[in-house]
């Protein structure tokens, strides 16, 4: 199970052991990690669960599509790692990897 | 002791047990829901669940051992028969019995039944619970045609899915155009022309009189034709469930009035989601919503205030629908605008219509284009440059700077 680390804006950290196969967004939900609104459920339709990954990470967590990137494009906290975390699945190459939470989700 | 109760198992009821718990509050939570899945979502019913791309487990909102692990109590398949207000308490249709401290109602809503000749006979569905689309699943399985009555969201999105599985769809649509309840007729006209292209039969102006068939429906009677089908998808509509409410003497009308904060006339007595009435701050006037964005905040709020905050709801409403590879995004109510402007192209399926009030936008509707959406939602209510609104080589970003 990876550990997946989630700090909120005020730098509250979470540990959170991770399933295989969930997204991060569904790890966040399940465990009440707050910062995550996720009113959609996972289907890349309200933005609504935007995280900044570590940039240690970037590359592991692969590409996002052109909708999430659309999605994401007038978020006013977006940096250069954001991703919308319902796009990303968790497996093992994501051990350790650390999730920054934005202040706001829009 | 007195526990937090939420009467209801849906999209609300699930969000606000765990908006409750992720506040800190450490005392007992009890959901009372009258299905007997934990509380799921119900949006991918008509779309990813009824196509079979999603199971059931990637459709409820948390998976079981979430509630055992954070200690609230879900009562599944269980109804609550009464709310007495005066004593704090509720009673079950298990013979149970709960006191509450504050108590949130979200029963949400049901659909509308059509009552006609042959109306119950076997074959003929309703779309609101997984055990619906579970019987529907089955029932398209076996079946070549299927016959949809109602033109809304929830019957195009059965089109959709069952069009591209490979049987042959006629929706018939009371009005003169689809989804004339709730968009423009230029939207109506692009999505009548969208079906119709993926061979959907689409038939306006046409009520359902009655249904025949011998063991089971084989043919729907609108007047002087009637439709060959095996089976038949209505979907003309919801009702908010009020009656619990309104026999506990909480004061309803067209849903459950509730304040900004979701209290309703009764001390500690809270609602939210599909069955609430609310006023809108930004919209100034009240809202009954068939929405999920709108059941997630509205459970939000009212779990900070039945933990003794002081939040206020004030969102501006969207929506989604998926239809074949098109996903429409929408903000506001596009009836509320004066003025039309278009940007994109309709042809290639990719354009969004912003709708302005006085110059100023109040809603859009947004196809294959979440750029436009997103921008939507954040100039709501701000005066733009019309011309440079309709011009898809202006940046988004440069009219949100304005």
């Amino acid at each position: 199970m990876p550990l997946i680390k989630f700090i909120e804006h005020d730098g509250t950290a979470h540990d959170i052991q991770a399933n295989n196969g969930d997204s991060i967004m569904i790890t966040a939900i399940n465990n009440l990690v707050p910062g995550i609104d996720a009113d959609c459920g996972g289907e890349c339709s309200c933005a609504t669960c935007h995280v900044i990954v570590d940039s240690a990470w970037t590359e592991k967590v692969g590409t996002q599509s052109e909708n999430e990137n659309a999605m994401l494009d007038l978020n006013p906290d977006r940096e250069e790692n954001s991703r919308l975390s319902c796009q990303i699945e968790v497996s093992d190459e994501l051990d350790g990897i650390v999730i920054n939470l934005p202040e706001f989700q829009y | 002791m007195a526990a937090m109760v939420i009467v209801g198992g849906g999209q609300a009821a699930g969000q606000n047990v765990a908006s409750l718990r992720q506040a800190g509050y450490e005392g007992e939570i009890v959901l009372i829901g009258d299905e007997s899945h934990p509380p799921y979502q119900r949006p991918p019913l008509s779309k990813q669940y009824l196509s079979g791309e999603h199971g059931v487990e990637r459709v409820h909102l948390r998976p079981l051992t979430f509630y055992e692990d954070k200690n609230i109590d879900l009562k599944l398949g269980v109804t609550v028969t009464d709310i007495d207000t005066q004593s704090h308490h509720v009673k079950c249709s298990s013979g149970e019995d709960f006191e509450y401290e504050k108590l949130l109602i979200a029963t949400g809503s049901r659909p509308r039944i059509l009552n006609a000749p042959g109306s119950d006979l076997p074959g003929i569905f309703y779309l609101r619970t997984i055990d619906d689309v579970d019987r529907i699943r089955e029932a398209m399985a076996a079946a070549r045609s299927v016959c949809i009555v109602g033109g809304g969201y929830i019957g195009l999105e059965v089109a959709s899915v069952a069009i591209t599985s490979g049987l042959n769809v006629t929706v018939l649509e009371m009005e003169d155009r689809i989804l004339q309840r709730v968009t423009t007729p230029e939207m109506s006209t692009f999505y009548h022309e969208l079906h119709t292209s993926h061979g959907v039969n689409i038939l306006t102006n046409t009520a359902v009189q009655g249904f025949s068939g011998d063991s089971k429906v084989e043919q729907v009677l609108c007047g002087e034709q009637s439709i060959d089908a095996d089976l038949v998808i209505v979907g003309i509509g919801i009702i908010p469930n009020v009656e619990l409410a309104d026999a506990a003497g909480i004061h309803c009308e067209n849903g459950i009035v509730v304040d900004d904060h979701c209290q309703t006339s009764e001390a500690d007595v809270f609602a939210a989601g599909d069955c609430s009435n609310h006023p809108n701050p930004i919209l100034q006037r009240r809202l009954r919503l068939e929405s999920v964005p709108n059941a997630m905040e509205q459970a939000r709020v009212a779990a900070a205030n039945m933990l003794g905050g002081d939040e206020s709801y004030s969102s501006i409403p969207w929506f989604w629908s998926d239809q074949y590879d098109l996903k429409l995004q929408m903000v506001g109510f596009s009836s509320d605008g004066d003025t039309q402007v278009l940007r994109g192209d309709k042809s290639a399926n990719q354009f969004a219509v912003f709708y302005l009030k006085d110059g100023a936008v109040v809603a859009v509707d947004a196809v294959n284009s979440p750029r436009e959406f997103m921008v939507c939602k954040q100039l709501s209510g701000k005066t733009v440059d019309q011309t440079r609104l309709q011009d898809p080589n202006v940046d988004l970003k440069t009219l949100l700077q304005t």
